[in-house]
């Protein structure tokens, strides 16, 4: 089985983040990268379906130089190899998903998992992107997944309240949720071997963003709040400024 | 120029997002001279009629009954017939778990792109200008898009939905033409815990941290939400060491909530807790640590012992709402 993984690059979620001197993005200076979590869920699950079914699981970032090391991160976990689509430039998620889409032509992929959501973007969008790019089908934010031996998928995917059960077939694009699966930790010979495991450098073809970014600020900061008191005696103050003043109640 | 409001209804009650969408929506409409039409797959014609009181001129009805249950590929060609039909360029959706499955695989049909779960909405020099939390809140982007073919999805709860006026939408049936394979890809059925409001849902929110100190301690969490009508939330801490289901937790990891009324037990208020709930429109926090981040976003806060507070914040409220 052909299996890829798409993997983002994100800044620690701990990381102070300032807005660089275009007004427009982060200055990278000084933060830390990740590999983003929910896209450990999206390797692990890529590592289980070669495990049951063989195959190999290729691992595709796009972004600048600095993102091998989180396709490294990738490999220690156990995927065999890597794509990286090597840009500098700005790109939306449509252009992030088109350079993908390319990057997989031609390598008839029977599985490609992706995480729910990139932590820096928050987009949740990479899954439906792709899916319908590559004219396959897409379920996103799986937290179960079960793939029968003739491609029959059946997944469950949180909803409000609950969950939804969805059906469909190989190839398919899933988008993979806390609790699909326990990540499995990279050891040491993982992280050895992933030094010397290919990764393939591709250049993306030339790409006009759709959405362009105007500005980007630093959130209003909300006034810190006032201490009503100390302890029950408190509650009857509270409950009288939430009727009155907040009007909340 | 004609707006589209995808409506999203569930066992025929149409959703509050899609009422928010769609008032959100119109006021775009009033700006760029454009009328809004809304899309609803399923319930009634009553359901239909009732989306003019928030501003849709007209609701296109969709009854097929192969639509019933979620199909993406299906739901997004039937959306795409109707925006051809309708004329209209933009799309505006709430950011549920439907709306963001289907909105990036819509923005990719019809060759446009989409801007996801914002928060605000605005006309600049005759664009659509929207604006989302990135960056776990850290910072905030204004986006516009460049094609002519634009969706967007709101995140819910951060729109007002009003009240309706008495105005009824003009209800036109519509029947997509759909085939076999676009059903390839179904949801064939849906576990809902009954009787329980969702987070992500709820007007008001009660949520439980490590303080409370155990899974037996919840029941405190849950007679103040009872007394509140609210929902129960968890921070990550409690859901990890399996106090609560990961379905209740909020934040960067979990769910991304804008109530009316937010209220933090034992929650020392990590950033990644921040990023969803910081958006509440007014937060009371309960921690005995007077320097707990949390008290940082709260507007009101009581510094205190929950096991001491929280009961006696629940009489209170019990004879405030005369229970
Ligand atoms: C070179 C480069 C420059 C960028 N510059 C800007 C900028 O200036 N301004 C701006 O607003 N945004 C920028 N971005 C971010 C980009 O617009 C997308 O937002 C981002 O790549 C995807 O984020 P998302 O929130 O849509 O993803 P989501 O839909 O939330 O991500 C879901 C999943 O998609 C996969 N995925 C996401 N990103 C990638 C990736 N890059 N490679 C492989 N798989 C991925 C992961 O599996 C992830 O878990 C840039 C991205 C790149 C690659
Ligand atoms: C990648 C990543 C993603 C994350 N995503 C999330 C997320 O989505 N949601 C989330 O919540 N966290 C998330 N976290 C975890 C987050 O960093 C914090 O660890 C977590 O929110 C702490 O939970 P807590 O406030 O319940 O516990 P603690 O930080 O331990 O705080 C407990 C608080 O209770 C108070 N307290 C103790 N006893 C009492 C008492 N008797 N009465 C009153 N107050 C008391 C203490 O003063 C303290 O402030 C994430 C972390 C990472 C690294």
């Amino acid at each position: 089985m052909n299996i890829f993984v798409c993997v983002s690059h994100v800044p620690d979620t701990t990381t102070k983040v300032q807005v660089g001197g275009s007004g427009k993005e982060i200055d990278p200076s000084g933060v830390t990268y990740i590999l983003n979590p929910y896209d450990e869920y999206a390797v692990e699950a890529g590592l289980q379906l070669k495990e049951a079914r063989g195959g190999d699981v290729t691992l595709v970032c796009v972004g600048p130089e600095a993102v091998k090391e989180t396709i490294r991160k990738g490999l220690a976990m156990g995927a065999d190899k890597g794509i990286h689509v090597v840009t500098d430039a700005p790109r939306d998620s449509f252009g992030t998903a088109r350079a993908i889409t390319d990057a997989l032509k031609d390598r008839a992929a029977d599985a490609v998992f992706v995480g729910r959501q990139s932590i820096d973007y928050d987009g949740w969008q990479m899954c439906g992107l792709l899916g319908e790019m590559l004219g396959i089908p897409s379920i996103s934010v799986v937290t179960k997944l079960d793939i029968a031996e003739d491609g029959t998928i059946s997944a469950e995917r949180d909803i409000e309240g609950g969950s939804e059960t969805v059906t469909t077939k190989l190839p398919a694009v899933i988008s993979a949720q806390k609790g699909l699966n326990d990540p499995r930790y990279p050891k040491l010979q993982g992280i050895m071997a992933a030094k010397r495991k290919p990764i393939e450098d591709v250049a993306p073809a030339p790409y006009e963003n759709r959405v362009e970014v105007i500005e980007m600020t630093k959130p209003a900061i909300k006034e810190a709040g006032r201490i009503v008191g100390e302890g029950p005696a408190a509650v009857k103050d509270l409950v009288r400024l939430l009727h009155e003043e907040a009007k909340v109640i | 120029m004609t707006i589209l409001v995808l409506a999203e209804q569930r066992d025929g009650k149409v959703k509050k997002a899609s009422y928010e969408a769609i008032k959100a929506a119109s006021a775009v409409a009033t700006q760029l001279n454009a009328t809004v039409t809304a899309v609803l797959f399923g319930a009634d014609e009553a359901a239909a009629k009732s989306l003019g009181g928030y501003g849709a001129a007209k609701t296109v009805f969709v009854a097929d009954e192969r639509l019933h249950f979620y199909a993406n590929s299906a739901y997004v060609k039937s959306v795409a017939q109707i925006m051809e039909k309708e004329a209209a360029d933009v799309v505006m959706l709430p950011a549920t778990s439907l709306g963001k499955d289907l909105a990036p695989r819509l923005a990719v049909r019809i060759d446009g792109a989409l801007a996801p779960d914002v928060t605000s909405i605005a006309v600049e020099d005759g664009a659509i200008v929207a604006q989302r939390p990135v960056y776990a809140g850290k910072s905030v982007i204004k986006v516009k898009i460049n094609s002519a073919k634009q969706v967007f999805s709101l995140r819910p709860n951060v729109f007002s939905a009003g009240e309706a006026s008495g105005t009824e939408a003009v209800v036109e049936n519509f029947a997509p033409a759909l085939d076999d394979a676009d059903f390839v890809t179904k949801a064939t059925g849906t576990t809902i815990a009954s009787g329980k409001i969702d987070v992500a849902e709820a007007n008001v929110i009660v949520s439980g941290g490590r303080g409370l100190q155990g899974p037996e301690h919840w029941p405190l969490i849950q007679g103040l939400a009872d007394t509140l009508g609210a929902a129960t939330g968890a921070s990550r801490a409690v859901v990890d060491a399996g106090w609560r289901p990961h379905a209740e937790q909020v934040g960067q990891t979990g769910k991304t909530v804008s109530p009316n009324l937010y209220v933090a037990c034992g929650i020392s208020g990590a950033i990644q807790h921040l990023a969803g709930m910081s958006s509440s429109k007014c937060i009371v926090a309960i921690n005995k640590d007077k320097d707990a981040p949390i008290f940082q976003v709260a507007d009101y806060g009581i510094v205190g012992d929950v096991f001491e507070v929280v009961p006696a914040l629940t009489e209170e409220l019990k004879s405030f709402f005369g229970k």
